[in-house]
């Protein structure tokens, strides 16, 4: 865990940069960020940024090594809701309920 | 929080007859609102999880208010990385915002003194309950009851989850530890459709997993958004030595921007 006053710093640096990319988009003329090339960037840097964060959320310890643990049968209960089309809730749930379960079966 | 971009959900989930009633557009509004508001909840048990107080978790969702950021920055917060490394990742995410408003611009054009009031409400799903309306007041009525069920929700379900969270202990007995990665998955899903963006997905994978034992929490995930302009690369080169126009078009206007 990070010290209290990272932490505050973080959260106002967010909260700022987040607003001001918001604020920035209402108020720009068009065409300014149009380019196709920003278009396109635009679309695939979350996809690049939540996939890595799901994988290092799965299999990343607080110590910054791999690990296979409880969560991975989380996770793949989870994708198994995503296929299903399940909504968001009952994703969230089908993770923490198989990584609960698989965690007091097996002491991962 | 969780729509995906615009294209996928306001056209393939959303058949709307060619002139809804307002009543129509308030339902459909409030649906959103309340189903995504509710997410706030899942928000406030990771966040409290991750070691951040009730204040610090109802402040990101009052001020930040854009899920995926929210998320991402308490995970790095929570695994010890450098608040500005945190920070980045919170705001790459919150970048597609930008996009969303500009087309909510064009559509809703606000007067001035109501653009930094409205500039919070720009997310995911505001964005695509508006945008798939067929006139500008209803895309406004969408866009206000959309916003206002959501932020409401969103920060009730937040200080909830915050406070219950707290009252369950270790987060991790519970399993709570997942949903931070689940809620991930839940939001990339609808957003890869095609062979590019899987290829982003999958490269990025591989880049944060191998950069973990190698860079300080927080860095890694920074990392992997090189996979976006590395596989757009890659298949714009795939394009140009087939002889296409289209990406050579796209790659000059692309330098003039860098």
């Amino acid at each position: 865990m990070s010290t209290a006053a990272d932490s505050w710093t973080a959260i106002a640096v967010t909260a700022a940069g987040c607003y001001a990319v918001k604020l920035l988009g209402l108020s720009v003329p068009a065409g300014l960020l149009e380019r196709p090339l920003v278009k396109r960037l635009a679309a695939l840097v979350p996809i690049a940024l939540l996939a890595a964060l799901t994988a290092l959320q799965t299999f990343g310890t607080d110590q910054l090594r791999l690990t296979l643990d409880a969560r991975a049968a989380g996770l793949a209960a989870a994708w198994a809701a995503v296929l299903l089309r399940a909504p968001f809730l009952v994703v969230i749930a089908a993770a923490v309920l198989v990584t609960a379960a698989v965690r007091a079966l097996s002491g991962m | 929080m969780t729509a995906p971009p615009i294209s996928g959900r306001a056209d393939a989930d959303r058949p709307q007859p060619p002139h809804p009633s307002r009543s129509r557009v308030v339902r459909d509004a409030l649906g959103v609102g309340v189903a995504v508001g509710l997410s706030g909840f899942a928000f406030g048990v990771t966040s409290a999880g991750a070691g951040l107080t009730v204040l610090q978790s109802c402040l990101l969702s009052l001020l930040v208010f854009t899920g995926a950021s929210q998320f991402a920055l308490v995970s790095a917060l929570g695994s010890g990385g450098s608040p500005f490394a945190a920070a980045a990742g919170a705001f790459f995410l919150g970048a597609r915002n930008a996009f969303y408003g500009l087309r909510l611009s064009q559509l809703l054009r606000l007067p001035a003194g109501l653009r930094p009031l409205a500039a919070q409400w720009v997310i995911d799903e505001t964005s695509a309950v508006a945008l798939a309306q067929r006139d500008r007041s209803r895309a406004r009525l969408g866009f206000t009851v959309t916003g206002a069920s959501l932020y409401a929700l969103w920060n009730l379900t937040t200080l909830g989850g915050a406070l219950g969270a707290s009252a369950l202990g270790d987060p991790a007995a519970w399993g709570l530890d997942a949903a931070g990665p689940a809620v991930f998955l839940a939001l990339l899903a609808p957003m890869v459709k095609g062979r590019t963006e899987r290829s982003v997905a999958a490269l990025a994978v591989l880049l944060a997993l191998a950069a973990l034992p190698l860079l300080p929490a927080g860095v890694p995930v920074l990392v992997a958004a090189l996979a976006a302009p590395l596989v757009l690369a890659a298949t714009r080169r795939g394009r140009d030595g087939r002889g296409g126009r289209a990406g050579q078009a796209g790659t000059a206007s692309g330098e003039a921007g860098r």
